[in-house]
């Protein structure tokens, strides 16, 4: 890959005419918002662009995220690696393996100094030097840093990048670390999920390619279009919330009429993501809608929140299993206790003291 | 202890209440109880007001927060669309934290245009070596070490602390969780978001947040617990009233004794 292809390159490549692709810049500038007058420019850019080269590394993970990443439908996975981007490293998809593999990351690394976007699913483990993740013989932290150094941006795919994850779950006996924490000099877009949505990926990856910059971040570094509400504000079910119509027991009649699943222990109302507005494959459902309360995968620290099941957290500070109402109720208990004691024997100070003041009289 | 009197006495003043006197209403040992008892403004009509509204506000909040966590069982009233039951319950709980915030504001104001005793729970004067010794002193009484309490004319030292932790600084930790909750509904953007949202952020996860205002609940019934006791208590075994004081504004002294 001597020279990088344009937009433009690709598009006429694959067959379509210059008429469809100044139509297609003409529905773009539409989708956008944006006036006839940004048709050429668009096309200008397509024509002109060379497509932003990837390099996409895995530590400590799944691969759930890249399962989900090759399923998007809207943009379909292979118009993103085939015609957007140009996924030069990713050991998971691509043809290459072993010293081959390598080769490709360091020449990606050396032709596109501060060019290339690295995409991180997974984390690096930093105890033991971080022996616990090996990619080509060496650590897998150093991998990172090494990619990380030129990079223009870094995508930070899952929750395992963006937070930690289940590794990363008390004890965390290897110091599983997310990306932000590792590398501190660079943007970082964190796009948290168990794994991500498909279409949420690929969106991202679309925005940047499209207009050249980072998407609009929240105050975490989550893209706003997809991570700035939560999954209970749109979720179809909340008017049943609102009514405080909710499923009591998994097998009840308010479950077959799919009502609010809050007690249930749905993360919803804690959790940001685009899961009841985008859904799941290619818009087919997603946890709620088959009955399932959201675990709030996206959500930082979802993994050491107690049961999946139970609305209020679990707590376990105090070496035993609670949550805020038990350990409430009890220091509740405790003192209410403590003023009924302090009560009784104010009153016998007291009746003591008049009978003494009596004799003293 | 001597037996001096703080007062001054005053005998050219005339007989007093000569006519509860004479009808029988006032006997000659209530005569001589009066000339002891004195009286102080200390509550302000502004912050008895806060007082109580900020007690009512905080009631509503524990209920309508406990249904928060714990929803009370499904009502079927009608179709999803003709009942709200969660959403009053909500309703509520928001509302209460409006009034609970206005109040809160207020009675900073206050703090400054106010009496001398509208200040003292904001502050605690820790390098005040006398301070401590009177903090010891107070927790001596409640632990029956004590036989006699003293006087107090504003929060005795330990109501003080007691007041300073649990009201200023506990009440703008719920104000501050509270409102970093709400931003999460009203929107990014939004009033809320942009004063509180940052909380979130720093907190990581919502559901910790959740966790931390519900425990800070529990921390108010505490105090609750303890403030409405101690203030009955002390309005029978102290030297002064307490409860009424919240009511009138006066604290009223049950001896003439020095200290």
């Amino acid at each position: 890959m001597s020279q990088i292809e344009t937009f433009y390159d690709v598009m006429r490549r694959q067959g379509i005419t210059r008429r469809s692709f100044m139509k297609y810049c003409s529905l773009t500038a539409a989708a956008l918002g944006l006036g006839p007058a940004y048709v050429p420019k668009i096309a200008e850019a397509m024509e002109t662009k060379p497509r932003t080269p990837v390099i996409w590394v895995h530590g400590l993970e799944c691969t759930c995220c890249s399962e989900s990443f090759i399923r998007s439908a809207h943009p379909l996975a292979k118009d993103v690696v085939l015609s957007m981007i140009s996924l030069d490293y990713d050991d998971t998809l691509m043809a290459a393996a072993g010293h081959q593999a390598e080769a490709a990351l360091m020449d990606t690394i050396e032709k596109y100094k501060g060019n290339y976007i690295l995409a991180v699913e997974g984390n690096p483990p930093l105890n033991e030097d971080g022996m616990y993740c090996i990619v080509g013989g060496k650590p897998f932290v150093e991998q990172l840093k090494m990619a990380a150094e030129h990079a223009k941006a870094i995508i930070s795919w899952g929750a395992c990048a963006s937070y930690g994850c289940v590794q990363a779950a008390s004890p965390n006996p290897t110091r599983a670390t997310p990306v932000h924490k590792v590398i501190l000099d660079k943007p970082i877009i964190k796009v948290p999920g168990c794994p991500p949505i498909a279409e949420v990926m690929t969106g991202v990856i679309t925005y940047m390619l499209t207009f050249d910059r980072l998407p609009e971040l929240d105050r975490q570094g989550r893209p706003l279009m997809f991570y700035s509400q939560r999954i209970h504000d749109k979720c179809y079910r909340r008017p049943h919330f609102d009514a405080g119509q909710f499923v009591e027991h998994w097998d009840d009649e308010n479950a077959r009429k799919g009502y609010c699943l809050y007690k249930m222990g749905c993360k919803g109302p804690t959790t940001y993501n685009a899961c009841s507005t985008v859904r799941w494959n290619d818009g087919v459902s997603f946890p709620i809608q088959s009955g399932h309360g959201c675990i709030g995968c996206s959500e930082d620290g979802f993994w050491d929140q107690g049961g999946f099941y139970n609305r209020l957290t679990t707590i376990k500070q105090f070496g035993i299993e609670e949550n805020a109402d038990q350990i409430g109720m009890a220091s509740a208990g405790v003192v209410a206790a403590g003023v009924a004691v302090h009560a009784a024997v104010s009153a016998l100070k007291r009746a003591q003291k008049k009978s003494q003041d009596k004799v003293e009289d | 202890m001597s037996d001096a009197t703080i007062h001054t006495p005053n005998p050219q003043a005339p007989q007093p209440m000569e006519a509860a006197r004479l009808t029988g209403d006032a006997t000659a040992e209530d005569i001589e109880s009066i000339r002891k008892r004195t009286s102080v403004y200390v509550y302000e009509a502004p912050v008895r007001l806060w007082h109580w509204i900020n007690a009512a506000a905080i009631l509503v909040l524990i209920v309508t927060g406990y249904f928060i966590g714990s929803p009370p069982p499904t009502m079927m009233i009608g179709e999803a669309y003709q009942q709200f039951v969660f959403g009053y319950i909500r309703f509520a709980h928001f509302a209460a934290a409006q009034v609970l915030t206005v109040g809160f504001f207020f009675r900073i104001y206050w703090a400054f245009v106010g009496n001398h005793h509208a200040k003292q729970m904001f502050y605690l004067p820790i390098f005040n070596r006398r301070w401590w010794s009177e903090v010891f002193f107070e927790l001596r009484w409640y632990l029956f070490l004590e036989k006699e309490p003293k006087k107090y004319v504003g929060h005795n030292p330990l109501a003080q602390t007691a007041m300073f932790f649990f009201i200023t600084l506990g009440l703008n930790f719920m104000l501050a969780t509270g409102w970093a909750l709400y931003a999460e509904g009203a929107g990014q953007g939004s009033l809320p978001d942009m004063a509180m949202g940052w909380l979130l952020a720093l907190v990581g996860n919502s559901q910790r947040l959740h966790t931390l205002h519900h425990l800070g609940m529990w921390a108010i019934v505490v105090f609750m617990i303890i403030h409405i006791y101690a203030a009955i208590r002390e309005d029978i075994m102290s030297r002064q009233s307490i409860v009424s004081t919240m009511i009138s504004g006066h604290r009223t002294f049950k001896d003439d004794r020095v200290e």
